[in-house]
């Protein structure tokens, strides 16, 4: 198509002058780091690169210039606000954008999955992670209350019945559209022209509802609709014509032309149960059709039929499909979080009552959706955590007075969606947490040795540990044997951590992170003594050169990290895990800053980083017991097994010093087939 | 008499690409290169239908569709906006800021049209 051709000279004249606004706001980025206008321009420059790139299919260019905008986009909403210290890494973003412009431009092949490539795309994204905690509110607050659990719509069931459509009676609907709808631009009569491209449309208007012309509102809606339409029409089809009044009317299917030998249910929304493990066979199944996907895409590259450019859509597409089919059924499990929350007001309201405090709980983020299993086993923590937030953090009304605060104290819970994980937080504007008191309390029961000095990091780590409890007195309701150690066990065996962070005087916020499923973690793939090896994200903060880390050996106890005034320890993962001997040499090691539950930071050393990917959990329970050091394994796309570290394992080891047990021989020698 | 569409986009490309895509449906096409221009293009043009891209200099997309709904003659006025994401979010937000329905980039000739025939107050 010429036109095409035309458009796509046009785009990379576009590139240029976008690169160019790029380069003029980061030199001004870096005078002026304040001016969010500046910002916003480049965002918007970025911005429109992807858009153009998607739009002609230049794939890495839309993936990096997506790496990068995601980090401007936290930026300019002060999610990130260090920006003197990010400056260098959106320099060099900045070249490598360029040579991605350049690559498509001359249509010369860019080595997207070079190592080098990946390793930047990760740091944009360690970039983000590394943001401090913060509540969030989730934009998507209208929700139409919490939904059946394990109900499987049974919409696309009927819609690829295998029965000849012809014998399908006709659908039958009922539309009745609310007031929005009209002031949305909508109208009625758009949508019954759209229907009738489906098939033959018979349209009753329902007068019932018309009032009186005395009665009238100018701007009411009072009318409704019956709708007949030929049965050959899909039922998807039909429901994505009314999407976008979805939440400005109501569309009922009246009397469902089901196949024939299932009888037709009245309901507009039907569902079925499903035994849960059908689902996680489904799961199962995806998983490895994700891997052999993957696997298929990698032979051919390397066969070379990869450049053929039916090889290239074709995969393009089966990448598409499994990825969505991969989506889809994950959505199966996930269930609104607002049945949890909405417990939780139940629970905050007890235990303001027997504390004497007058506390409002205020949620956010209800509409979140999560893993079914998460939903069920984040009650009792999330219960812990919440009447510790009013126990503890929350003072009496008088403190509070005295204190010039409000009377009445507030705990907010929220949840989001951020970069991949679902992010819980308890954010309560009480007493903070007295870290005095907490070590005074520590060196009492013997956990640390008297004269010991510990940075705040270190004593918030404290209250994690077994057996510590900070009540000055039992209450009634914390301090019932349950202490924080439970609550990070909990979270931990759901793949996920909670640290805490606090300021004295203004209050305390706990943050749970966990994947959003339970079959699939998103992880950085790392080399080590020849093996790969994946780290979880959840647990990642930032990675680095070994040679450009400052780090110091500090006598019998090991090498250590510093970095911006803390000192963090430094495990080396291979001797850890038993690969190798303990090595000092750290010439061309990276290492990644894991920050595990509880707070403890560590630095993993490693022979390399390969890249971050999203890889299927398979579990090693069943087959080799548990394994110290690592979680689990999964399959690559070159067939070969990586295992998955656990990182708060690894981060508590004694450093330098292999653990407990050596790994089996066969974990050792990981890639078979 | 074909539908008069205005498409608002910063991006050259991607009003190159509207303009193609809307002319070769058959539609009479006016671009405006950001929210600002689009205020203006809409007293000039009178439109039957406006599709606007979010992220935008001067005035942004949701700052249009607020301009747009404040004036009663354009309340009923049919505007999709081009979202890179299909983020449920996004929409939420659009529809909460007046927009009629959404169009998800890139985006197909077929599904352009389709979401146009969804919200147009005339035969497509």
């Amino acid at each position: 198509m010429a036109g095409r051709d035309s458009l796509r000279d046009t785009f990379f004249q576009e590139c240029e002058d976008l690169l160019e606004v790029m380069w003029d706001g980061f030199t001004r980025m870096e005078g002026a780091p304040d001016d969010p206008e500046t910002i916003n321009a480049v965002f918007r420059a970025v911005h429109s690169i992807k858009g153009g790139a998607g739009a002609f299919g230049f794939q890495p260019l839309v993936r990096f210039s997506h790496a990068l905008e995601d980090v401007l986009d936290d930026l300019r909403n002060g999610k990130l606000a260090d920006l003197t210290g990010l400056m260098p890494l959106l320099f060099r973003a900045g070249d490598r954008l360029m040579d991605l412009v350049e690559a498509e431009r001359s249509g010369s092949a860019f080595d997207d999955t070079a190592s080098e490539h990946r390793a930047l795309l990760a740091e944009l994204a360690a970039a983000r992670g590394a943001q401090p905690p913060s509540a969030t509110p989730d934009p998507a607050e209208d929700d139409d209350g919490g939904f059946v659990p394990m109900a499987l719509d049974l919409m696309p069931l009927g819609a690829i019945g295998a029965e000849d459509p012809q014998d399908r009676a006709p659908w039958r609907l009922r539309f009745t559209p609310e007031r929005n709808l009209y002031t949305s631009g909508n109208d009625p009569i758009a949508l019954m022209r759209a229907l009738r491209e489906l098939g033959e449309l018979r349209v009753e208007v329902n007068l019932a509802n018309l009032p009186d012309w005395d009665g009238a509102q100018w701007d009411g809606a009072y009318l409704s609709w019956t709708l007949t339409l030929d049965g050959t029409a899909a039922r998807d089809d039909i429901a994505e014509i009314f999407e976008f009044v979805s939440e400005d009317a109501r569309l009922e299917f009246l009397d469902d032309p089901a196949p024939p030998r299932i009888a037709a249910a009245p309901e507009a929304r039907q569902s079925i149960r499903v035994d849960l493990e059908r689902v996680d066979r489904l799961i199962n199944l995806v998983g490895e059709l994700v891997i052999s996907e993957a696997m298929l895409s990698q032979s051919l590259t390397q066969s070379g039929a990869g450049q053929h450019p039916a090889v290239v859509t074709s995969l393009g597409q089966l990448k598409q499909l499994s990825t969505e089919l991969q989506e889809r059924i994950m959505a199966i499990r996930a269930q609104s979080i607002k049945p949890l929350f909405q417990r939780m007001s139940r629970i905050v309201r007890e235990a303001a009552g027997a504390s004497g405090c007058e506390v409002r709980l205020v949620t956010e983020g209800e509409t979140t959706e999560v893993d079914k299993t998460v939903v069920e086993r984040l009650a009792d923590p999330l219960t812990h955590m919440l009447r510790n937030a009013v126990d503890h953090g929350i003072e009496t009304p008088e403190v509070r007075v005295a204190a010039g605060k409000a009377r009445q104290g507030t705990v907010l819970l929220s949840a989001a969606h951020r970069s991949g994980q679902v992010i819980i937080e308890i954010v309560d504007d009480g007493a903070g947490i007295d870290t005095e008191r907490v070590l005074a309390k520590a060196i009492e029961r013997g956990l640390v040795p008297p004269d010991t000095e510990m940075s705040e990091q270190d004593i918030f780590a404290l209250l994690f540990e077994p057996g510590f409890s900070t009540a000055e007195k039992i209450s009634d309701l914390s301090g019932r044997g349950v202490g924080m150690d439970v609550v990070r066990s909990e979270i931990r065996a759901l793949g996920g951590r909670v640290t805490l962070a606090s300021v004295r005087g203004r209050g305390t916020t706990a943050t749970i992170s966990l994947p959003l499923t339970l079959a699939v973690v998103e992880g950085m793939l790392v080399e080590v003594a020849g093996e790969t090896l994946v780290v979880p994200s959840t647990a990642l903060r930032e990675t680095m050169r070994a040679s450009d880390a400052a780090i110091h050996r500090m006598g019998a106890g090991g090498p250590v990290l510093s970095m911006r005034g803390e000192l963090i320890p430094l495990v080396d993962l291979g001797a850890t895990l038993g690969y190798r001997a303990r090595s000092d040499d750290m010439s061309g090691r990276s290492l990644l800053l894991v920050e595990s539950s509880g707070n403890r930071r560590a630095a993993l050393s490693v022979d390399g980083i390969l890249g971050q990917r999203e890889v299927v959990i398979k579990g090693l329970s069943e087959n080799y017991g548990h394994v110290p050091g690592i979680a689990a394994a999964t399959i690559l796309g070159d067939g070969s097994i990586a295992l998955i570290v656990d990182v708060d394992q690894v981060a508590r080891a004694e450093v330098g010093s292999p653990m407990a047990d050596p790994l089996p021989p066969l974990m050792s020698a990981a890639g078979a087939r | 008499m074909p539908l008069k569409i205005l498409a608002i986009d910063d991006s050259r490309t991607m009003r190159g690409m509207l303009s193609e895509a809307l002319t070769e449906a058959g539609f009479e096409t006016y671009l405006a290169e950001d929210g600002e221009d689009g205020l203006q293009k809409l007293e000039e043009v009178q439109p039957d239908l406006v599709i606007t891209d979010i992220n935008m200099p001067r005035l942004d997309g949701f700052g249009f569709i607020d301009a747009v709904r404040a004036d009663r003659r354009h309340r009923g006025l049919p505007i999709l906006v081009l979202t890179t994401e299909s983020a449920q979010e996004l929409k939420d937000r659009a529809r909460r800021a007046g927009a009629s329905g959404w169009i998800v980039k890139p985006f197909h000739e077929t599904k352009l049209v389709s979401a146009i025939r969804r919200v147009a107050a005339k035969e497509v």
